[in-house]
């Protein structure tokens, strides 16, 4: 299929309400309010199309679902799970912070990392956890992301990426600045070694992780309303005493001063990250 | 003792210490400086150029804050914008090319945080140093004189050695950022400064840098004479380093690596 088709957004629920999985609404579903449209989806049909409302509103998702919309179907072999933050500085209320976030997410660390298949082309995975203390980078995710940079240079593969982040943990204070840095050096490392890096950023991709490996990608890609910046917008009104332009840090404004490749809607982005990685020398496994 | 940390902060932004112009006119000689990212625009936040540094040709790299009130506007006090960090990577690539060594001073309590500053991909800027410093096959040394204000500060410090001088402070966010985020209190800036451990001492000892450096005779002549010696001893010594890229990738390949839990 031409990579062009994808451009064209599409949503099946505006094609007549068929989705792959038909559902039937029961009376008495729980429902989710849409923030855009502010109609109320029930909580199944929202399910159905991926977390992402008839009028495009793309609703966060956990990384382990994400995942599973991604990869082939038992193809995700997940790697360094045990790595997770201690409390190196021994900042005051982020051990009990931490556990408190680990029991609420049932994840160990904000980010996911493995090996998946996507339309039967084997890749390195990495999938960042919004509901783990905002995808925020400490030691644990440098090392984690780190290392699974340094596997795909060892195995040859692609590195797929999706980035959700309000930037670094200051819980670990310079340690989790220097994560940027490691990070962006074994970026490097895979880039020499001539693979291809994508990553795709999610709502929202912000401060340190924009300023290091969600914008080092050879293909950088961004979900549809996407926040996508360096800096918080109300730090910006408040140093700058202006009001900030419509759409300011969206990823259409983005898209737009040139810093992602394309927009893509969560419903296409398998089909459109398979065909990436076919254009790129992917062999079936 | 919290008091300690953040009296090292306001120390470090004190508008009479030193700033990145004066370290580079006293240290080398000779500076000819280059402006531009050709890109967008010349940012005088960030001063670059070549210089003479023991006879030998150097590029050498500065945030500048400025000393009095003009001056610090038209530095935009020392926060760069995207195309400051532009002309910093392209000054460096052509110390790659030419063989020399690179030299930073570091001053900032951060990169710009302004519309245009989005708007020409100030995150992008930032990560494209980060990967560019990672493989630059001359010697860097980064020294941080005064404020390390997080990325805008990390986007000159992909060292092969950083220093600090003894009052400087490098931090992933101002204190009074991370009271207000964490404690919704700016008033808790003293809590905050103690708890990021930002000072010298602190970044040392987490295996962030390598060296403090003595504010003795700050501004006078032995100051500049010693921090001097100091550069050209090291440059030496880097300069004989025959991997000194996969050095520097374990340079920072292992800050951190004793700070998570491995299951
Ligand atoms: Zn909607």
């Amino acid at each position: 299929m031409a990579l062009m088709n994808f451009l064209k957004p599409k949503n099946k629920l505006e094609e007549g309400g068929r989705t792959s999985a038909p559902v039937q609404r029961d009376a008495g579903e729980p429902e989710k309010s849409c923030p855009n449209c502010r109609k109320d989806i029930p909580l199944s049909r929202l399910w159905a199309n991926d977390l992402v409302c008839s009028c495009g509103y793309h609703f966060r998702m956990k990384a382990r679902n994400r995942i599973r919309m991604i990869a082939d179907k038992g193809s995700f072999h997940e790697l360094y799970s045990g790595i997770k933050a201690d409390n190196p500085l021994n900042f005051p209320g982020y051990k009990d912070k931490i556990e408190t976030v680990r029991s609420a997410s049932g994840e160990q660390e904000a980010v996911v990392c493995g090996t998946a298949t996507l339309g039967g082309q084997k890749c390195c995975l990495f999938v960042m956890e919004s509901y783990f203390m905002m995808g925020s980078m400490g030691s644990a995710v440098g090392e984690k992301i780190t290392s699974l940079f340094e596997y795909a240079v060892q195995y040859r593969l692609p590195v797929i990426g999706f980035t959700v982040s309000g930037g670094a943990r200051m819980q670990e204070g310079l340690l989790s600045l220097m994560q940027m840095a490691k990070t962006s050096a074994a970026v490097r490392l895979h880039s020499d070694a001539g693979l291809l890096y994508i990553a795709v950023l999610t709502d929202p991709t912000t401060g340190g992780v924009t300023a290091s490996f969600a914008m080092e990608a050879d293909i950088i890609l961004a979900e549809p309303g996407a926040t996508v910046g360096f800096a918080g917008a109300r730090v910006i009104e408040q140093t700058t005493k202006k009001s900030l332009p419509d759409g300011f840090q969206k990823s259409e404004f983005v898209l737009e001063h040139g810093f992602v490749d394309s927009i893509v809607s969560r419903r296409d982005q398998k089909r459109y990250l398979a065909e990436l990685l076919k254009m790129h020398g992917g062999r079936a496994v | 003792m919290s008091e300690a940390a953040y009296d090292r902060v306001k120390l470090a932004r004190s508008s009479n210490r030193p700033t990145g112009l004066d370290y580079i006119k006293n240290i080398f000689r000779g500076f000819i400086e280059f402006h531009g990212d050709r890109r967008y625009a010349d940012d005088p936040a960030i001063v670059g150029g070549i210089a003479s540094l023991n006879g030998s040709p150097v590029t050498v790299i500065a945030i500048e804050k400025g000393h009095t009130a003009k001056e610090r506007t038209l530095r935009n006090f020392g926060a760069p914008n995207p195309e400051g960090y532009r002309k910093a990577l392209r000054l460096m690539k052509q110390a790659e090319k030419f063989g020399r060594p690179i030299i930073c001073f570091i001053d900032t309590s951060g990169a710009y945080c302004g519309i245009g500053a989005e708007e020409r991909g100030q995150g992008q800027a930032i990560a494209e140093n980060l990967t560019e410093m990672s493989t630059l096959c001359v010697p860097v040394i980064s020294v941080l004189i005064g404020e390390g204000g997080s990325g805008g500060a990390l986007a000159l410090a992909v060292a092969d050695r950083v220093w600090m001088l003894q009052n400087a402070v490098y931090s992933v966010i101002s204190p009074e950022g991370c009271a207000s985020i964490l404690w919704k209190d700016a008033a808790k800036a003293q809590t905050a400064a103690e708890s990021l451990k930002l000072t010298a001492e602190d970044a040392k000892s987490l295996g962030v840098i390598e060296r403090i450096l003595s504010e003795k005779d700050i501004g006078q002549k032995e100051f500049y004479d010693r921090i001097r010696t100091l550069l050209i001893r090291e440059i030496d010594v880097l300069t004989n380093d025959l991997d000194l890229v996969g050095h520097r990738y374990d340079r920072f390949r292992n800050i951190g690596v004793s700070a998570v839990i491995k299951e």
